[in-house]
């Protein structure tokens, strides 16, 4: 892209090429509520989408984007955890009706309010968790500038294509700290496409039933065929039920949708050494000082490779067999409880596993070069 | 063929209750107003009043307790098609947990109807006692008369900006009033008044809706607002991100060999992150490599405010500063930020104005007068100072980021190559 703009460098911040990136993907909206760390990106999203709106609080803002969604638009906004906590219940609603939408969720330090402008890497395990009944809901996380401007439209295609809120998990060193980049060096970024239910089928249109797990969709705007969206465990019309064996089918399918499918949408980086034993985990923004510390490492003779999952929920399969292959493997991320890790294994880490956190301060190449050395 | 809007005369509430009433003359009113009943939107709430999705042939949307007029004005954001209804049907709970929404959409004057069944109290869980339940009024939470009065919804619907608003009893034939409502251009809210039988009766016996209404002191009425409904105001939109950014070309050279972190700290408006953002460019079109961030207090106008740089002639992964190698400090806010710093240093070089105290650290200090070109321009003076002295880039690639920009005229550039002049 942008060809005559070949190597030459700008400075810019990954919110503006995260925006960017879902702009040029097909999203129609951008609701905002004001947080630190996500500010810029509601900036960003006020100039660039077609369609932005003021919501006056974060519930109405998950309930506004569904709103739209129900009506055939792609919505995405921005938050922190204070903000995030409010949408829960919304994202539960979302997810159970099935609407595409993307939340970009900008990490800083908890709980609570915590520090505003305090990166940290501490959702990990709410998002886990966030559905009632335990079900994943994608999280994909960038780990570079150029993750912010590819992951981005590919959230939002994953939001479209299976039906579902996707959360790009971010935090606040990566999307408020400004850069020299090359943006010639950014791949192009293609429209998403919308499939819909064929109109001219004169059959009844059951809303939520499936065709390779995911139902097609018609938004509740058009007059041909009646459309019922619904929150509560419903049929494949879409009527409330109580846990009849069609409903409980539907509510199973929501998992499965996501797990079945997995293999559509998952992405990690993997720099492997020949001979290395020992791995290096880290995703986010923890990945730059893996990326320095590897470096410094190889330099020294050092045999160690680096994986860099960026699909983190669901877990894909293939990161354990990589993590197992090794004799060493020193995780990096920044919270106290190693909540990757946990995500894998629970509370029982295998033994050749090591941990390097943080809290309010990144972790910097030299505490995994430590750790590695160890 | 004429599609009736409900599929059955049996609907799936208790006997009597008063939310089969607003069902049907929903119904008779938008046939009425000739709608089909694919051009109705009908969003309803959690509580008894939404369970009535499966007797309905419009479209249902069917949320959680309270946000149902906030999903409704998502979708009315999205349509701005006349031939469509949005019409919400939410209990006085749901009136009370999502009082936000129904202030916000009277306020945007959307278009959409809300349709509050007020029977007093939450049915769904047991009957008790919700913000629009009257004083007296008794429920399964205050058996002996709510304490408190009721919201007036209605009031709040109105002064919030809807364009139409009615309170209703919910006897009788009262399809016309919600025709009116139906039919009005912007935002209407209906308050239906009613009684459910099986806790409200119950709890309250010998008691009748109308003497409750009279009690209450909310009455019946109509309010109107004259404005104009929303409209999707576009703006200035669709400009490409990308495209505004500016191309930083390659015209000066640097000498680093190694990255570089440094510092910048000074005093709120007095030009620090500016002064970060020249040396920035500057780096960049001397073929460095740099990241950029700035922090400060919350309250951006006093206080401290401080830049983090890294420079290097390779790419930059991790962008944190423990210690940095150098740091440049223009006033008392300033150093006191960084005072743990420059204490740490080992080496490097600290740039700090002479009126400030020197703290011990094991860097190189160099001390000039940077206030001297008034405070306002001290961190930008102190970053031509800063490159002079270290030669890390040159003077002149600071001047073209300021020319190209066009901050010339808001600097005195005068008196900065002036003081320049005199420096050995
Ligand atoms: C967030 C949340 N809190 C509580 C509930 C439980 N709940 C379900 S229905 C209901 C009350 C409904 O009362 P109202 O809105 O007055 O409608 P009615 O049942 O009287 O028609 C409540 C509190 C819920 N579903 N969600
Ligand atoms: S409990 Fe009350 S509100 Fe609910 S259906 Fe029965 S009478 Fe109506």
């Amino acid at each position: 892209m942008q060809e005559n703009k070949k190597g030459m460098q700008t400075l810019t911040d990954a919110s503006r090429l995260i925006i960017e990136s879902m702009a040029r993907a097909g999203a129609d909206a951008f609701i905002g509520y004001p947080i630190t760390p996500a500010n810029l990106l509601y900036l960003y999203g006020s100039q660039r989408m077609p369609l932005m709106l003021a919501a006056p609080d974060e519930i109405t803002t998950l309930q506004w984007m569904s709103g739209l969604a129900a009506a055939g638009k792609i919505p995405v906004t921005a938050t922190s955890f204070p903000g995030y906590a409010l949408m829960i219940e919304s994202i539960n609603m979302a997810y159970m009706m099935e609407l595409p939408m993307v939340i970009v969720l900008v990490q800083r330090l908890g709980p609570a309010t915590g520090t505003a402008t305090c990166g940290a890497q501490g959702d990990l395990s709410l998002l886990r968790g966030q559905i009632s009944g335990g079900h994943p809901l994608p999280v994909l996380c960038t780990s570079s500038f150029r993750d912010c401007w590819t992951l981005p439209a590919k959230a939002l295609e994953l939001a479209v294509n299976l039906r579902t809120p996707v959360v790009l998990l971010t935090s606040k060193e990566m999307v408020m700290t400004s850069k020299s980049f090359d943006i010639s060096v950014l791949p192009e970024i293609e429209k998403v496409e919308r499939k819909y239910y064929d109109m001219k089928c004169d059959g009844k249109y059951k809303p939520y039933k499936p065709t390779d797990w995911v139902p097609d969709f018609l938004p509740v705007t058009q007059s041909k065929h009646q459309v019922r969206i619904n929150a509560s465990t419903h049929d494949q019309l879409g009527l409330l039920q109580h846990s009849t064996e069609e409903a409980m089918n539907n509510t199973r399918r929501l998992e499965e949708k996501i797990v079945k499918r997995a293999h559509e949408y998952t992405w990690y980086e993997l720099d492997e050494m020949q001979e290395a034993n020992t791995l290096v985990v880290a995703y986010g923004i923890t990945t730059a000082a893996a990326k320095d510390a590897l470096g410094q490492l190889r330099a020294e003779g050092e045999k160690v490779s680096l994986l860099i999952p960026k699909t983190l929920i669901p877990v894909p399969e293939v990161y354990a067999e990589i993590m197992d292959s090794y004799s060493k493997v020193v995780v990096a991320e920044e919270n106290i409880n190693n909540q990757f890790s946990e995500l894998l294994y629970g509370v029982r880490k295998p033994r050749n596993h090591r941990f390097v956190g943080s809290m309010g301060k990144m972790i910097t190449p030299q505490q995994i070069i430590e750790e590695v050395k160890a | 063929m004429k599609v009736p809007f409900l599929n059955t005369d049996t609907l799936p509430y208790c006997k009597g209750c008063g939310h089969s009433l607003i069902a049907k003359n929903t119904a008779k009113a938008l046939e009425k107003l000739n709608y089909q009943p694919l051009d109705v939107i009908m969003v309803t709430d959690i509580g008894c009043h939404g369970i009535i999705d499966k007797c309905l042939n419009t479209h249902t949307v069917h949320g959680l307790h309270g946000r149902s007029t906030a999903l409704g004005a998502g979708i009315s954001f999205a349509t701005d098609d006349p031939g469509k209804k949005i019409i919400v049907f939410i209990g006085d709970g749901g009136s009370t947990i999502g009082l936000q929404h129904i202030m916000e959409a009277s306020r945007l004057n959307l278009n959409m109807t809300v349709v509050v069944h007020n029977n007093y109290l939450y049915g769904m869980t047991g009957g008790q006692t919700s913000g629009l339940t009257p004083t007296g009024f008794n429920t399964t939470t205050s058996f002996d008369g709510n304490p408190f009065e009721g919201y007036d919804i209605c009031a709040l619907s109105h002064t919030a900006g809807a364009a139409y608003v009615s309170r209703i009893m919910g006897i009788c034939d009262f399809s016309d009033n919600l025709a009116i409502a139906f039919s009005t251009k912007g935002f209407s809210l209906v308050e239906v008044l009613e009684i459910c039988p099986s806790y409200g009766m119950k709890l309250n016996p010998r008691r009748k809706l109308a003497e409750i209404v009279e009690s209450s002191g909310r009455k019946p009425g109509e309010w109107t607002n004259n404005r104009e409904p929303y409209e999707l105001h576009q703006g200035q939109k669709n400009q490409d991100l990308l495209a505004t950014l500016p191309l930083i070309k390659k015209g000066f050279k640097s000498y680093l060999k190694k990255p570089l972190s440094m510092v910048v700290s000074g005093s709120a408006g007095e030009g620090v992150q500016l002064s970060a953002g020249l040396i920035s460019k500057a780096a960049i079109s001397s073929g460095l490599h740099i990241s950029q961030k700035g922090s400060y207090p919350v309250t951006v106008g006093v206080g401290f405010s401080t830049a983090e740089l890294n420079l290097s002639p390779g790419h930059i992964n991790f962008h944190g500063i423990n210690v940095p190698d150098m740091i440049i400090v223009t006033s008392q806010d300033g150093l006191a930020h960084n005072r743990k710093r420059i204490e740490a240093m080992k080496s490097g070089k600290v740039f700090i104005d002479s009126s400030l105290e020197v703290p011990q650290t094991g860097a190189d200090v160099i001390r000039y007068d940077f206030r001297s070109v008034g405070e306002r321009n001290a961190s930008v003076f102190a970053v031509f100072f800063w490159a002079l002295k270290s030669g890390i880039i040159s003077t002149e690639s600071l001047f073209k980021v300021i020319q190209d920009e066009g901050k010339g005229d808001k600097l005195p550039m005068d008196k900065i190559k002036d003081a320049l002049s005199k420096v050995k």
